[in-house]
């Protein structure tokens, strides 16, 4: 871990009006691996998750204080567009949100966005970011019919493979596997443990076991303070503080 | 309530509900049984496309009000259409809810102008302005299509956003996530996911103006011929009913009728347009 750190969080608080929802919240998240975020219900892990593409930003209401850095910069900053930030971060949803269009165009939706318009490039990128994904051998016969005719499973990856297409530099998955039945959920697990050699992965989940299986990182978050965070075998194994362990271990939560 | 009980008033709401249908009901009808009986003796194809209007004549062509009549509604169309959905998208993704809460009820009270009230501003000020800035009469299909397509705003903005606010929040945040701006994600995702309540409400729209007659009678000049320019005056379908049926006996009555059957027919057609416009929208979800 000697590299510089791709996201770096210092004092984050972030309130809905006058609730306050993260109670100063610090980490450092190095580059090209995946940290998992596990913590109750209500515990500001999808809060702490959207404020890293400034999603928040629309809520009407939400504001924050503290500083969020991607490589070093500030991305709260008055001078920082949240649009650019968004394609460099993206995001993946607890339900899939397919866009009522069809595969082919979901897919090139945000590299058109940026401008690329030649068949050619958005064709090869169409196939790359469905074959990351591991959905392109199911849908390369039918890529031009809607994409709200998937599974709910295939949707997912679709989504997946949207975010790829944009080639942004983080990746948020808040709660994705949450609707999905195990052989999707395995196969977006897969993706995802290829796809951390590329991309610094971040991973909301509710599922403690999915956290151990594939993050590299676990941090715990319980009332919207970050309790712990290390290595996933060590959180898992030993962890230095008492409630982490009991919610694991499913003593609540 | 005890007079009746409980079954008496089910009773008497059913018998209430249904005399308003049977209103409905009762005017087709009268019409339709006015009207028809005169369609078939003059002729249909001449009664439709024969272009001259005389009733002292026995002559009942009414091709320049039906193409009057489409001029208009196309024209004010094109005025309400895009003003409609650009307002109503506007407000719905761009606008805090509070500004929505003042606005919204503002522009549902401009349904509430009496039509008399456009027509009077029409013929007080938009026909003047045509005469002098474009020539022609002023009083025109341009006038006429100007002042529809302002009545029929409340129509299509209502409506729009309706449809614009059913669209699912998710997809909004599912553009934005891809780094789409406000803009690009209300015409690449919002706009397209509310398509068909959007194409209701113009065609609702559309049956308001070409039903109108007050305000069109006043402003759009009433002279029965087809019109060669937007400048030039016409008479609509509805302004020709409304103009004669005071004096008009005998065949030029059953003519009148027989204009107000090919009326209904129009805007039947077009209100089950919107509504299988508006079903279609359900069955997707």
């Amino acid at each position: 871990m000697s590299s510089e750190p791709k996201i770096s969080v210092s004092e984050l608080k972030a309130y809905y009006g006058r609730e306050q929802i993260l109670m100063s919240v610090s980490m450092e998240i190095p580059p090209r691996m995946i940290l998992g975020i596990i913590g109750p219900a209500g515990s500001g892990k999808t809060t702490f998750l959207r404020c890293l593409n400034r999603l928040n930003d629309l809520v009407p209401g939400f504001r924050t204080e503290g500083r969020i850095q991607l490589d070093g910069q500030d991305i709260y900053h008055p001078g920082f567009e949240a649009v650019g930030l968004r394609k460099r971060v993206g995001m993946l949803f607890a339900l899939p949100v397919p866009l009522p269009k069809s595969i082919y165009e979901n897919v090139v939706y945000g590299p058109r966005l940026s401008g690329i318009g030649d068949r050619n490039r958005l064709d090869q990128l169409v196939e790359a970011s469905l074959k990351s994904a591991f959905i392109w051998d199911e849908v390369k016969d039918r890529l031009h019919s809607p994409a709200m005719r998937l599974s709910g499973g295939q949707q997912q990856r679709l989504c997946l493979a949207r975010i790829l297409a944009m080639e942004p530099e983080v990746i948020l998955l808040d709660e994705p596997c949450s609707g999905l039945d195990p052989i999707s959920t395995a196969k977006i697990e897969e993706a995802l443990t290829i796809l951390k050699e590329r991309y610094t992965i971040i991973l909301v989940t509710n599922n403690t076991k999915q956290a151990a299986r594939v993050a590299d990182q676990t941090a715990f978050f319980l009332m919207g303070s970050l309790i712990e965070h290390g290595p996933t075998q060590e959180l898992f194994t030993v962890p230095r503080d008492s409630r982490t362990g009991d919610y694991i271990t499913g003593r609540f939560g | 309530m005890k007079l009746l009980g409980e079954r008496g008033v089910q009773r008497l709401l059913a018998g209430i509900a249904f005399s308003a249908i049977s209103a409905l009901l009762l005017i087709a009808l009268f019409i339709i049984k006015e009207g028809l009986p005169f369609i078939i003796g003059y002729g249909p194809a001449k009664f439709l496309l024969a272009s001259d209007w005389n009733p002292q004549l026995g002559r009942f062509g009414i091709w320049p009000m039906i193409v009057a009549s489409v001029w208009v509604t196309l024209g004010a169309m094109l005025v309400g259409a895009p003003l409609g959905v650009a307002c109503a998208a506007y407000l719905t993704e761009f606008v805090p809810r509070r500004v929505m809460g003042v606005v919204k009820p503002t522009i549902e009270l401009l349904a509430g102008i009496p039509s008399v009230v456009y027509g009077f501003i029409g013929v007080m000020v938009l026909a003047p302005l045509i005469r002098s800035s474009l020539g022609g009469p002023g009083l025109s299909v341009l006038a006429g299509a100007a002042i529809l397509g302002v009545m029929i705003l409340p129509t299509i903005i209502s409506i729009s956003i309706d449809s614009i606010q059913a669209v699912p929040n998710s997809y909004r945040e599912g553009s934005l996530a891809l780094g789409a701006t406000r803009w690009q994600t209300t015409y690449m995702v919002t706009i397209p996911a509310a398509k068909s309540g959007i194409i209701a409400s113009i065609i609702l729209g559309m049956g308001r103006a070409i039903g109108e007659t007050m305000a069109v009678i006043m402003v759009a000049g009433n002279a029965v011929k087809i019109p060669g320019s937007p400048l030039d005056s016409v008479r609509t379908l509805t302004a020709n009913i409304a103009l004669e049926m005071g004096y008009a006996t005998g065949r030029h009555r059953e003519a009148l009728f027989a204009t107000g059957v090919v009326l209904l027919v129009i805007i039947m057609i077009l209100n089950s347009l919107a509504g299988m416009a508006i079903r279609k929208r359900a069955a997707k979800r």
